[in-house]
Parts: C-alpha cells; sequence; structure tokens
C-alpha cells in the first residue's frame, strides 16, 4: 500500500476548513439481546462466554425465526436519547436494513432508518481550556450488532489475504444505539480535540446512565468519525470519508488528524477526494482505504415486517426524564468540588477520560487523592506503554482494593505497583496477585532484625559512623536490607529498626 | 414497456447474491418485463393522500421482558453447519470489507 | 371394521376417546394408507419414521387415565414450511434438504401438546411460492382426483393428504390463498385466519405480513378442533394478536346445528364477475348461493373497486418481503453450500443459491429486490403498500352492509400438470380471489360447493369475514356444509376416484 501524503496541520488549516460528523454506536448492558432472549455478551455476567454460547434462534437466523423487542433496551435508549437532549419520537419503527456478509445471520440488520426513536439533540462538550463546544445531534436509533469474524491464515490475520474466516454469533443481537451527530462546523484547529471530548463525553453520559459497559477496547463504544475538508470560502461541503474501527479516544483524537492532514495533501494537488469508509490502524497511526461506496451499498430499506411500531407512552418518557443523573458538566462542578482537586489536578482526570473511573474508586472507599492518583498515574503510563485505554486496564474496585493495601501497610508504594501490574496483566484482584506472587510487606520484625543484624555485622564501619551519631549513614545498611527482604519491606520500619539495633549491640 | 433489462438484472442478482447464468439472465429480463408491465399499475390508485399499511393489524409496543430464554446449546447451534471449526461456522475467505 | 381413515378427525376422536380404536390402530391405518396411494399422490415428503412411538405414548397416558385434549391421539400431516426437531424441514428447497431444525414451529409444539400424532411433512411449492405444488425441488403432488392435475398449491401435499384419506387433519400455510386454493382444487376445507390469530414463529417465512398457518381438513368442524389446538397468543411472534378466542369447533357446531344461514347478509363482489370464471366454477357458486339464499341468507352485492389491484400489490409486497426473508439461506450457518475452489465467500453464497434455488424463487427474488432497491421504493413497495390500505377500506365499506362476502375460492376448477408453469403472469392471477384476504388481514374459508359440470372436479367457495371474526366463517361454512352434503346424500369426496390400494 503505497504511503499517503500528509499536509502539515496548521498548514492544512490555514487552507481548509474542516468539517466533522459521527456515528457512536453503544453495546447496552441489557441481560439479553435486542431481539431475542440469549444473553447478552455486552452485560457484565458474560463476557468470558465461549464462541456461539449466547445465540438464540434469530440470532444466527434460523429458517422460521423471529424477533421480539427487548423492552429494556427501548427504555435504555428512550433514557440515552432524552440524556443527549433529544425529542423522543412518538412512534418510530424497525427496517431492515439488506446486505450479505457472513457475520449477519439472517442477511439484514434490524435497524431504524426514517423513523428513529430518538431525534434532534445536542451535547455540550467541555475542552481542555475549559471552554464548551455544542455537538449537534441528528438522531439515536435502535439496532443490533453483527456476530464476529476472526480471519485464519495469511500473514497478517486481517481480511486480506486469509485463507478462511471463522464466525462467532454472540454478538449478533446485542442491542445498539447508534447516535448521529449533524454536521460539526467551526472545529478548526480543535477538531481533533472535539472528536476525542465529544466520544468522552458521549461516554460519560452512557456511564452515569448505567446503560453500557461503554468499554472501547472490548467495542461496547465504537466510533465512526466521518471528516472533509472545504477550501476556506466555499459554501459547499467537500467529499467526506467514514473512518471505522477507532477503538480508543486517543485514536479518535488521532484518525481525526491524520484525515485532515491526507486529505488536504490530495486537495491541495488538485486531487479529489474519494466518498468511502477508511479503516483506521492502531499500530501505523494511519487510514487506508475500505471498500469504495458502490452499487453493493443499495440497503434496500423496508419497515421490518415482523415488528411493530414503538410508540413510548408519555408518562413512560417523562418518568425516564426525571430519573436523569444530572447533566455532565453539572456533575463536574460538583465532583471537582466534593473532591477539592486543583484546576490542574481535575483537567487531568477529565482529560484522561477517567472522571467515571475516579468518582468509582472514590464510592469503592479511596481517598480522592489516591484515587486520582493511581488513574492518572500509573494506570495512564501503562496504559501509553501498551497503547490501550486506562479505563480498559483495571476496574475502580481493584484500584480501590489496592489503595486499601497500601493504605494498611501491607503494601509499600513500589510493590502496590508490582501488584497493579499482575492486576493489568489479568492475575486477578490486589489481593489474588499479592498472594500469588508472596508480595505482601514482611512485618514480622523477627525477620527484618535478622538481617539487619547480619548487614551491621558486615558493616562495622558504618555501625560506628552510626554510633557516632551520624544517622544518615543508616542510609547504607537500610539499603542492604531492602535488598536482602526484596524490596518486601516498609523502609521507615526498617530505619527505626536499624536505628535500635546499631545503638543495642 | 419496463425499464428491466440484462443488465438491470444482472445488477439484480449481484444484490440479491444470485449467480445467474447468461441464459438465466435473458429469461428473467423477459419474464420480469411482463410481469412489471403488469404490476406497476399498483401507482394509478396510490395517491399520496394514502396511508401506506405495513401491517395488516395495527399493533404497537409489543415487547418481551429482558429475562434469558430461548437459548441454544453450542451443538444445537452447529448442528446444521456445512463447516465448523473451533465451535465456529467456518467460512472460506471474504473478499469484501467489513461493514 | 370401519375405515378408520374414512373418518373425520371429530368422529376419530370420539372413538378414541371412547376407547373404540386405539391411537397406535390410527395410526396405522394411516399409514398403510401412505403406503397404499402416496407413490401415486407424492403428497409427503418425509414419513415419520416414529409416529406409532408417539401414538403408543398416547394410549398409555389415556390408559393411565390422564387428561387429555379432543383431538390426542388423532394423526396430523405437516407442512414442510413449519420447522420440526423430529423430522427434516425443506420447504420445498434443495437449499435445505435435510434440514432439521432445533426448535419446533409453535404450532407443531402446541399440536403435540395437544396429542397430536405427526405423520410425515408434506409436499408444497418451493418457499410456498406458487399455486400448483409444481414448484418443489422435491417433483409434485397430484390431485388425488384427476393424478394428472395440480393439487394447488403451495399447499398442495396437505390438501391433497386429507383429499386422499392419508390424513385426517393437516397444517398448512396461506400467504395469498395457499391453505384455500388448494382445498377449491381437492375438495376439502382450508382456513386462513385472521392475521395474527396463528403463531407464525416456526413457520419459513415467505412474506411476513401476509403468511398465516391454518387447518386444512375435511370438514369445517375438523378445522376448528385443529384452530383451537393451534391459534391463540404466542410471545413468540410479535405480531400474534393477544385476543381471547372462541371455540372455534364450538361455533361450527353451532353452525351445523343452528339456522345462521337465517338473515345472513351475504357480500357478493361486483367487481368479481362471473365471466371472470370457468364455467363450471362459477355455476357451482351461484347454486351453493341459491342453496344458502333457500335458508334464508340474503344476497347483497356489494362493491370493492381495489380489489383489482389486489395481485399487482401482492405480486410486489411478496417478492419483496420474501427476497429479504430468503437471504438467509447463504450456505454459511445451515443448508446447501455448493463450493467454487479457489472462489470467495461471496462466489460461494453466489452460487449456492443459485444451484440452490429453483427458477420461481429466483424470479421472486429478483423482483422483490428489484422493486426494494433505490430509486423504485415508492413506485413500487410503497405504492403496494398503498393499495393495502385502499383493499382494507374496501372491506371496511363491504362489511358495513354485509356480514360475510363469497367468492369462488379460485376462477378454475385443477389445471393439468405443466400446463401453467411457462407462464408466471397466468399462475399469478390464479390467486385473484384469494389475495385480498391476505393483503388486508381478514380470515377466509374454503369448502366445497360441488362439482364443474364441464370436468367433474372439485369447486371451492370462499367466505370472507371481518378481522378476528374467524368464529362467523365456521359457523357459516359449517351451515352451508350442513345443506350441500345433505343435498349430495354424503361428502363430496366419496365421489373422487378410487386410489390405489383399497378404499
Ligand atoms: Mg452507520
Ligand atoms: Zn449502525
Amino acid at each position: 500500500m503505497a504511503k499517503d501524503k500528509l499536509m502539515d496541520f496548521d498548514k492544512a488549516l490555514e487552507q481548509f476548513e474542516p468539517v466533522l460528523g459521527f456515528e457512536v454506536h453503544v453495546e447496552l448492558n441489557t441481560k439479553t439481546k435486542m431481539f431475542s432472549g440469549a444473553a447478552n455478551p455486552a452485560h457484565s455476567d458474560n463476557h468470558d462466554a465461549a464462541p456461539n454460547t449466547l445465540v438464540a434462534p434469530v440470532d444466527m437466523g434460523l429458517p422460521g425465526s423471529l424477533p421480539t423487542v427487548n423492552a429494556e433496551a427501548v427504555k435504555f435508549s428512550i433514557s440515552l436519547g432524552l440524556a443527549l437532549g433529544c425529542s423522543i419520537a412518538p412512534s418510530s419503527r424497525f427496517a431492515r436494513k439488506n446486505y450479505f456478509y457472513p457475520d449477519l445471520g439472517k442477511n439484514y440488520q434490524i435497524s431504524q432508518y426514517d423513523e428513529p426513536i430518538a431525534f434532534e439533540g445536542s451535547v455540550d462538550v467541555e475542552l481542555s481550556d475549559g471552554s464548551i463546544v455544542t455537538v449537534p445531534i441528528e438522531r439515536a436509533h435502535m439496532e443490533e450488532d453483527a456476530g464476529k469474524l476472526t480471519h485464519v491464515g495469511g500473514s497478517t490475520g486481517r481480511i486480506q489475504g486469509a485463507e478462511y474466516s471463522l464466525v462467532d454469533y454472540n454478538r449478533a443481537g446485542v442491542p445498539l444505539v447508534e447516535i448521529v451527530t449533524k454536521p460539526i462546523f467551526g472545529a478548526e484547529h480543535r477538531a481533533p480535540e472535539i472528536a476525542k471530548a465529544y466520544v468522552q463525553t458521549i461516554r460519560d453520559i452512557v456511564l452515569s446512565l448505567g446503560i453500557s459497559e461503554a468499554r472501547m477496547e472490548r467495542g461496547n463504544l465504537r466510533c465512526d468519525a466521518n471528516v472533509s475538508l472545504r477550501p476556506r470560502g466555499q459554501e459547499k461541503l467537500g467529499t467526506r470519508t467514514e473512518t471505522k474501527n477507532v477503538n480508543s479516544m486517543r485514536s479518535v483524537e488521532r484518525a481525526v488528524r491524520y484525515e485532515i492532514q491526507r486529505q488536504a495533501a490530495i486537495l491541495a494537488a488538485g486531487g479529489t477526494i474519494i466518498q468511502e469508509t477508511r479503516h483506521w490502524h492502531e499500530d501505523t497511526g494511519t487510514t487506508s482505504p475500505g471498500r469504495p461506496k458502490s452499487d453493493a451499498d443499495d440497503y434496500r430499506y423496508f419497515p421490518e415486517p415482523d415488528l411493530l411500531p414503538v410508540a413510548p407512552a408519555l408518562d413512560l418518557i417523562e418518568e425516564l426524564r426525571a430519573a436523569l443523573p444530572e447533566p455532565p458538566a453539572e456533575r463536574r462542578r460538583r465532583l471537582k468540588a466534593g473532591w477539592g482537586f486543583t484546576d490542574l489536578e481535575f483537567q487531568d482526570v477529565v482529560n484522561g477520560g477517567l472522571l467515571a473511573e475516579v468518582e468509582a474508586t472514590v464510592a469503592a472507599g479511596a481517598a480522592p487523592a489516591a484515587a486520582r492518583k493511581w488513574w492518572t498515574g500509573e494506570l495512564t503510563r501503562i496504559a501509553n506503554v501498551q497503547g490501550r485505554e486506562a479505563s480498559d486496564l483495571a476496574t475502580p474496585a481493584d484500584v480501590a482494593a489496592l489503595q486499601g493495601l497500601v493504605d494498611s501497610g501491607a503494601l509499600n508504594d513500589k510493590l502496590a505497583r508490582q501488584v497493579l501490574e499482575g492486576v493489568v496483566a489479568g492475575e486477578g484482584t490486589p489481593q489474588q496477585v499479592v498472594d500469588a506472587r508472596g508480595l505482601a510487606v514482611v512485618s514480622d520484625d523477627g525477620a527484618l532484625i535478622a538481617a539487619i543484624d547480619e548487614a551491621l555485622a558486615s558493616q562495622p564501619d558504618v555501625l560506628a559512623k552510626i554510633r557516632d551519631g551520624k544517622v544518615q549513614a543508616a542510609g547504607a545498611v537500610i539499603g542492604a536490607v531492602m535488598k536482602a527482604m526484596k524490596g518486601q519491606a516498609d523502609a521507615a520500619r526498617v530505619r527505626e529498626l536499624v536505628l535500635e539495633r546499631a545503638s543495642a549491640s | 414497456m419496463s425499464e428491466i433489462t440484462p443488465d438491470l438484472v444482472r445488477h439484480l442478482g449481484v444484490l440479491a447474491r444470485i449467480q445467474l447464468s447468461d441464459e438465466e439472465v435473458q429469461r428473467l429480463t423477459g419474464q420480469l418485463d411482463a410481469i412489471v408491465d403488469n404490476i406497476a399499475k399498483v401507482s394509478e390508485v396510490a395517491t399520496p393522500e394514502v396511508t401506506a399499511t405495513s401491517h395488516p393489524i395495527p399493533l404497537e409496543n409489543i415487547f418481551r421482558p429482558d429475562v434469558v430464554g430461548d437459548q441454544l446449546t453450542p451443538a444445537q447451534v452447529l448442528q446444521n453447519a456445512p463447516d465448523t471449526a473451533d465451535g465456529r461456522f467456518r467460512v472460506t475467505a471474504i473478499l469484501g470489507e467489513e461493514q | 371394521m370401519t375405515d378408520l381413515t374414512k373418518l373425520s378427525a371429530a368422529a376419530l376422536a370420539d372413538k378414541l376417546t371412547a376407547g373404540e380404536v386405539s391411537s397406535v390402530e390410527a395410526t396405522q391405518a394411516h399409514l398403510d394408507r401412505i403406503a397404499a396411494v402416496d407413490g401415486d399422490v407424492h403428497a409427503f415428503l418425509h414419513v415419520s419414521d416414529h409416529a406409532l412411538d408417539v401414538a403408543a405414548e398416547i394410549d398409555r397416558r389415556r390408559a393411565a387415565g390422564d387428561r387429555l385434549g379432543p383431538l390426542a391421539g388423532v394423526p396430523l400431516a405437516i407442512k414442510d414450511v413449519l420447522v420440526t426437531t423430529d423430522m427434516p424441514s425443506t420447504s420445498g428447497s434443495k437449499i435445505l434438504e435435510g434440514y432439521v431444525s432445533p426448535y419446533d414451529a409453535t404450532v407443531v409444539a402446541r399440536s403435540r401438546a395437544a396429542g397430536l400424532v405427526p405423520l410425515g411433512k408434506t409436499n408444497m411449492d418451493e418457499f410456498a411460492m406458487g399455486s400448483s405444488t409444481e414448484h418443489s425441488a422435491y417433483g409434485p403432488t397430484r390431485n388425488p382426483w384427476d393424478l394428472d392435475r395440480i393439487p394447488g398449491g403451495s399447499g398442495g401435499g396437505s390438501a391433497a393428504a386429507v383429499a386422499s384419506f392419508e390424513a385426517p387433519l393437516a397444517l398448512g400455510s396461506d400467504t395469498g390463498g395457499s391453505i384455500r386454493q388448494p382445498a377449491h382444487v381437492t375438495g376439502t376445507v382450508g382456513l386462513k385466519p385472521t392475521y395474527g390469530g396463528v403463531s407464525r414463529y416456526g413457520a419459513i417465512a415467505l412474506a411476513s405480513s401476509l403468511d398465516q398457518v391454518g387447518p386444512v381438513t375435511r370438514t369445517v368442524l375438523d378445522a376448528g378442533l385443529l384452530h383451537d389446538v393451534i391459534g391463540g397468543h404466542d410471545p413468540h411472534d410479535s405480531t400474534s394478536l393477544q385476543d381471547a378466542w372462541p371455540s372455534f369447533a364450538d361455533a361450527a357446531r353451532e353452525g351445523a346445528r343452528g339456522d345462521v344461514l337465517k338473515g345472513l347478509r351475504v357480500g357478493i363482489i361486483k367487481e368479481l364477475p362471473d365471466a371472470g370464471f370457468q364455467p363450471g366454477v362459477s355455476s357451482s357458486f351461484r347454486a351453493a348461493l341459491a342453496a344458502m339464499e333457500a335458508q334464508g341468507a340474503e344476497i347483497v352485492e356489494v362493491s370493492a373497486p381495489h380489489f383489482e389491484y389486489g395481485v399487482a400489490a401482492y405480486y410486489l409486497i411478496l417478492p419483496a418481503e420474501a427476497s429479504s426473508n430468503l437471504a438467509k439461506f447463504d450456505s454459511v450457518r445451515f443448508g446447501l453450500r455448493v463450493d467454487v475452489p479457489g472462489g470467495t465467500v461471496e462466489d460461494v453464497m453466489a452460487k449456492t443459491r443459485d444451484q440452490g434455488f429453483g427458477d420461481e424463487v429466483k424470479r421472486r427474488i429478483i423482483l422483490g429486490t428489484y422493486a426494494l432497491s433505490a430509486g423504485y421504493y415508492d413506485a413500487y413497495y410503497g405504492s403496494a403498500q398503498k393499495v393495502r390500505t385502499l383493499i382494507q377500506q374496501d372491506f371496511d365499506t363491504a362489511f358495513g352492509s354485509v356480514d360475510v362476502i363469497a367468492t369462488p375460492s379460485a376462477p378454475t376448477t385443477a389445471f393439468k400438470l405443466g400446463e401453467k408453469i411457462d407462464d408466471p403472469m397466468q399462475m399469478y392471477l390464479n390467486d385473484v380471489t384469494t389475495i385480498p384476504a391476505n393483503l388486508a388481514g381478514v380470515p377466509g374459508i374454503s369448502i366445497p360447493s360441488g362439482l364443474a359440470e364441464e370436468d367433474g372436479l372439485p369447486v371451492g367457495i370462499q367466505f370472507l369475514a371481518p378481522a378476528r371474526q374467524d368464529a362467523r366463517l365456521y359457523r357459516v361454512g359449517a351451515a352451508l356444509e350442513a345443506v350441500l352434503v345433505d343435498s349430495w346424500g354424503a361428502p363430496l369426496l366419496e365421489r373422487a376416484p378410487i386410489l390405489g390400494g383399497a378404499r
């Protein structure tokens, strides 16, 4: 594949105005699927299900099977629509989107087309400088997810060159809400940041509603980013591309930046942009063309004859509206005050997309400062190294438990970081990692005293200095003891004991 | 006369994933042309003020409680599969990109 | 001893209840009959190899004093469009050869629960597309009245099975007449319920907004008994009605003994003049109307100006929905797979669908794909949905002045095998009288009205009632049936030629 030419970002912005648009798919965490009673793999109970174990007849399009609508998924969708400031349609209906693909059991997707459940809303997105951008929402509609394909053979593990593919229908039929924005104008050089902040805000909203696990790495939240450029002063919108497979908030930001730079280079050279879907490649930080939009994309939508209109009663809508959590901006003000963070500390949490994580960690018993420190510090560092999201590395309960072990003196900072590594590596809860790795601080003074006495005996000069009152010389002994204890000792206690033993012997 | 042409029939075959032979395309073009001439008359009475009926008996808000049921065993899921591997359905290489 | 296969289901059920016969005996009699005549008729695609075990279990339960349903122990033939866990379900298509469903259709599950004994799966036009059962991938079914003629379709197998005494009861499905038109050409009874009256769950979908499952029998009472078993709300089918239905068997009994024809207002449709029908069909129809009048019914002409657009609307809606419903047959999860060496999965799907589907199925899928494709939707599918509204309005207006509407069930008696197979549009026009009921969702019944004078073949009369008034059809159908059978001296099927072995 030829390498894309890119234009410098600032230069691109001088010549062109970027126009953005997003389609975010949210997997709902209902107990069962959108159109069948099969257990929902996007619910926390079912994460580890083996392939094709969460399948009802309609999920795999068995002859004679019929879809039925999950009442809870409808409620979740209405709540989400309301939280996005949308109007709820007095009557909406499902449609069939027809296309053949092996992950689609029926070879049509049940979605909503001309009559979505929620329409015309807006979301306020806060940027790192504290400014607010209002993103207009066109619609939010209910639909079902497709199954999962694994491509086998060939060198890349990707679709190209694979010898064969394997299909698992567990994910087929998982309830989705697709949130579609209107074109976003005026983003300018903040376009990449707005992209990231928008997805972050959607994530905050669905988490506060409790309707999705919202883990991007798991595909609970997926963003397709539309980018087009138009020359400065031009009224008409440019041709857009739709970048799919953007699986982290960081990537959303990078993908938008990349597309602006790529399109600008083409346009500046007198080329034209092809309307197409493009795939984001996390490893190379680039996009590549998918199948061009062709006649094969005639989806032949028509009203789903197996299902009936959804016409939510006004009192249901009002009941759900009354139960909405506070809006994100209000929530931030409240949390910041409650936690006592400085502006900088708080922005750190917000920019990391870690508000919900810190909040949940505090709720699980950790002090706000400690919760912040773990999420924006060590976990963010590991996430950057691994190219993942901090929120995907550990649960708030794990972090709170880890801090609890530190607070009780069972772990020191260094050990706690090792335990966290174990948690991130999937070795279990902090306590399980401590047990399995044998990482607890040695609190048995007997063992410490033996090691201290040995160290003092082997360094008589140091012992002499301590006895002379040069207490800072104790450092060498402490270091030797910590080494002997493989770091699993409380350094402060070791220091106390060293001074005690030096004066006693 | 309707606008059914061999090219259109071939295109419809692609959309419907049916590998039509040239002979089939020719035959279908003639037959569909005759059929469409007959059925196109629906537009004579389908004036804008007439509403469309997609369900013969109008109902709305038919929902299922969010309770697990109807789940098949993996053996049932795979029992009619033409080809499987690792508990999954096996298909030959895919040309197009994911949707 | 009486020939158990000649009994109506109701009479057989009485003997079973009274302990005069066992279900094993009744089932064996029908299996013997199938062995004797089905070589000629070919009503069955599959005969159950454990029907006798099921029958023995019913007998055991009866002996143990279990409370059993009124039809317990009576054999039942099942149209192959309905999925079954213990027999293959092919919907008459090569693409589903050997397919065994991991779940039972709701109507099958309810039949089993009621103690009915599944005998086998009956032949049909592939995916229920056709009016002659000639489009089955497994060869045609023949009409017991004349083996060179079609048994109707798509449910020709179910109708032929009951007409040739291979089964007292059968299940059918009716998307545009597939229960009623076979009843017409085989001298049997078939009823398409109100849309939503019987669950579609497990019926391999042809056109979701038109399909209904219903009973195929030799008497109106038998149809009511079977309808009572299979009907009612099913949460697996969102379009299933939650109404509390009356007993249709009771309605049939009431019709047979009462004077329901007295004062009954029977509508005949101005836009369906006699000229549109084979002379023997319209004269049989007129004679049946006269018999009703003689019992005090009033014949009223009503207008249904949009019925003439019904066939056109139907042949847009059906192919459109079918093109989508049949997309699932793609070689990935079940059914036929035709390998394409070096090909992609797209090639395999396209090749499989070309070889697995018959000509009529491909024709309708392509037509439906066209009707839904970008740029044509409004003119075709959208317009057809509006015609549906207009036909419903015609029904509403008509039922404002009449209790039921009567029509001949189909334009002609059974035609010869092969006669119309190369002219799809001619074949489609067969459904002109039955289609409006599917488009509007109203119930319809076909019962024998007699034989056409020119060819001696059966003719059916169709009654239509407002949505949810299925019981009215049982009352009226049973009343006319009683009058006609009385005038003939015996059921019409007594006059059918003798098939195969002993009758
Ligand atoms: Mg989309
Ligand atoms: Zn979507």
